[in-house]
């Protein structure tokens, strides 16, 4: 929105404006990259007083995020250190007086994230579209109250609806499993799900289908002919929401697996080595964590605006 | 094409909703192996009559009330920043966005590493000389602020992007036939930014609002509800009741129902409000 008022003063509010934008985004990642730089940290580095900038980078914490290790005696270290069949990770736990027993649970966590995210964001995108396809083409008796249902349902703080489902699962033996997540989250994703795609769905004329029915389609080859290519950025849109949803949650998977599918959120925090806390790992396994959410929103950050608002403003 | 979508929420919601509603009547623990057994409102009674769930209604209390006027007030500012674009700004705005999309657990357990007193990087940011500065987790009047900031930091990026969807939205015409009435900046913000983003803001503020009454994950990355119980708040200590520990499942059932009549009246409040807005 160019204004048309060409003097000085504003030349120098906006560049005012502008440094300050910088110096306020460049605050807001502080946190985030103070955590890529903890990751990379030797653990001396990061107890260091004061907080150090420059340091020599490590893989240690990637080393630990990754590993089991155990402590040596003074003799079978002598031994180790003679072995010529070490890898560069084995010499960094040697360092520490460690050696690595074997792969950690942290790889097994963040496979069960991905399964669940992915499992859970198709299922909702898909029951989604076909629900927000109905919702925006037919008419139904109350919509409106339906509408408002669904959205309802995300209202509910987690540990309301986590004791009865606890229960539910138990006795359904979907306790610690992939499709009891991926379930659950799907129903938490549908309320978002099809009020994005609802939004999306209305914008699509109704004449072209008309047009393809005439033509001889039936309803769900007009549904997946027309309507689906066009609705491919709400689509999108929703996977991000969804995605990112089941991804970081914490509580449900907190309360309803313990090891088989436990994810990564409620374990990151338990990634913790003999001497206190390994900050370094933490950190790694955080940073590690955050990268494929800060990729697809980026892709994607086009529609995100739109996503947030439901839809409601046009710009 | 809806059934599947009804009949998944049915299951998942209707179900667990009637079902912890007959619990929160009942002495029952999801361990034990026996039935619940009816005490009608005595779960209900020791909740209301109990000092101790006072203090985490307070603490939460006191908890959404700052942590959302501050996001209110600074996510409107950086609207208000970044709504002139310039070269960058797309970029500069999807970047202050990062925060809202991290795992709050994770975010929590990251900042207890900054807040540390010795090697954090958040007080020698504000310039205390290593271990002298304030002991942000480990002081009971400063351990909800220390909450109260991360979630600042984590949602203020939430409020930006309604408020720049809502200024986006003015027609320009407004400004222009105020500029010919020469009418002052303050004057143009008070009558005609504030107001025409107001619904959006209000929005923001309601979503906001029913977020932060749900805290958990935040605080259990940074705080676990500690120093004593500073920083625990409803759904912390839920879960407590509920799970870690205690599995007293009827008292837990009973709390959540408290805890969601409240959520439920805060939004019904809310969107009359907004209605009314709207309308007038």
């Amino acid at each position: 929105m160019p204004r048309v008022v060409p003097a000085r003063s504003t030349q120098a509010l906006r560049a005012l404006r502008i440094s300050l934008a910088c110096v306020v985004c460049f605050v807001f990642l502080i946190p985030v990259l103070w955590m890529a730089l903890t990751a990379f940290k030797p653990r001396e580095a990061i107890v260091a007083v004061p907080p150090q900038i420059v340091f020599r980078p490590s893989l240690e914490g990637f080393v630990s995020l990754f590993t089991q290790r155990s402590t040596l005696t003074r003799m079978q270290m002598e031994r180790y250190r003679q072995r010529t069949d070490l890898h560069w990770w084995d010499r960094i736990a040697l360092e520490r007086g460690l050696v690595i027993i074997g792969p950690s649970q942290y790889v097994g966590r963040l496979t069960n994230s991905l399964i669940i995210a992915g499992g859970s964001t198709a299922l909702a995108v898909g029951l989604g579209v076909l629900s927000a396809y109905a919702f925006s083409r037919f008419r139904i008796k109350g919509e409106a109250d339906l509408l408002f249902f669904i959205l309802s349902t995300r209202m509910l703080p987690p540990v309301v609806v986590t004791i009865p489902i606890f229960l539910m699962y138990r006795r359904l033996n979907l306790f610690d499993t992939h499709l009891g997540m991926i379930l659950l989250y799907t129903v938490f994703n549908l309320s978002l799900s099809v009020w994005l795609l609802k939004g999306f769905i209305d914008e699509i004329p109704r004449e072209y289908e008309e047009a393809a029915l005439v033509d001889g389609y039936t309803r769900f080859q007009a549904f997946r002919r027309i309507v689906l290519p066009q609705a491919v950025t709400g689509i999108a849109t929703t996977v991000v929401f969804c995605l990112i949803f089941a991804w970081n949650e914490y509580a449900f998977a907190l309360m309803l697996t313990s090891d088989r599918a436990r994810t990564a959120p409620p374990s990151i925090p338990s990634v913790v080595g003999t001497a206190g806390r390994e900050w370094a790992a933490t950190a790694a396994g955080s940073l590690l964590f955050l990268i494929p959410v800060v990729i697809v929103a980026f892709a994607l950050r086009r529609y995100l605006l739109r996503g947030i608002t439901f839809g409601a403003i046009r710009r | 094409m809806i059934m599947p979508t009804l009949l998944l929420l049915i299951a998942f919601n209707i179900f667990p909703l009637l079902y912890s509603l007959y619990l929160s009547f009942t002495t029952y623990s999801a361990i034990a192996n026996q039935a619940p057994v009816w005490v009608g409102l005595q779960n209900y009674r020791d909740i209301l009559t109990s000092d101790q769930l006072w203090i985490y209604f307070r603490n939460t209390g006191r908890f959404v009330l700052l942590s959302v006027s501050l996001q209110t007030v600074i996510g409107f500012g950086l609207a208000l920043l970044l709504r002139e674009r310039f070269r960058g700004s797309g970029l500069i705005t999807t970047l202050i966005l990062i925060p809202m999309m991290l795992s709050p657990v994770v975010v929590g357990l990251f900042w207890k590493l900054m807040y540390d007193p010795n090697y954090g990087i958040f007080n020698y940011l504000l310039g205390y000389p290593p271990g002298r500065g304030p002991q942000w987790l480990a002081s009971s009047e400063l351990a909800l602020w220390a909450v109260v900031i991360v979630d600042v930091w984590m949602w203020s990026p939430f409020v930006m992007l309604l408020c720049l969807a809502g200024l986006g939205a003015i027609p320009e015409e407004l400004y222009e036939a105020a500029e010919i009435d020469r009418a002052s900046t303050l004057y143009q913000f008070w009558r005609i930014t504030l107001p025409q983003v107001a619904p959006l803001l209000l929005i923001a503020i309601l979503f906001r609002t029913i977020e932060a009454f749900k805290t958990f994950d935040l605080v259990m990355g940074l705080t676990g509800g500690g120093p004593g119980d500073a920083t625990e708040l409803v759904a912390v200590n839920l879960y407590r009741i509920a799970f870690s520990g205690q599995w007293n499942t009827g008292r837990a059932s009973a709390l959540a129902y408290i805890v969601l009549m409240i959520i439920i009246g805060i939004s019904n409040i809310y969107i009359r409000y907004l209605n009314r807005l709207r309308e007038g």
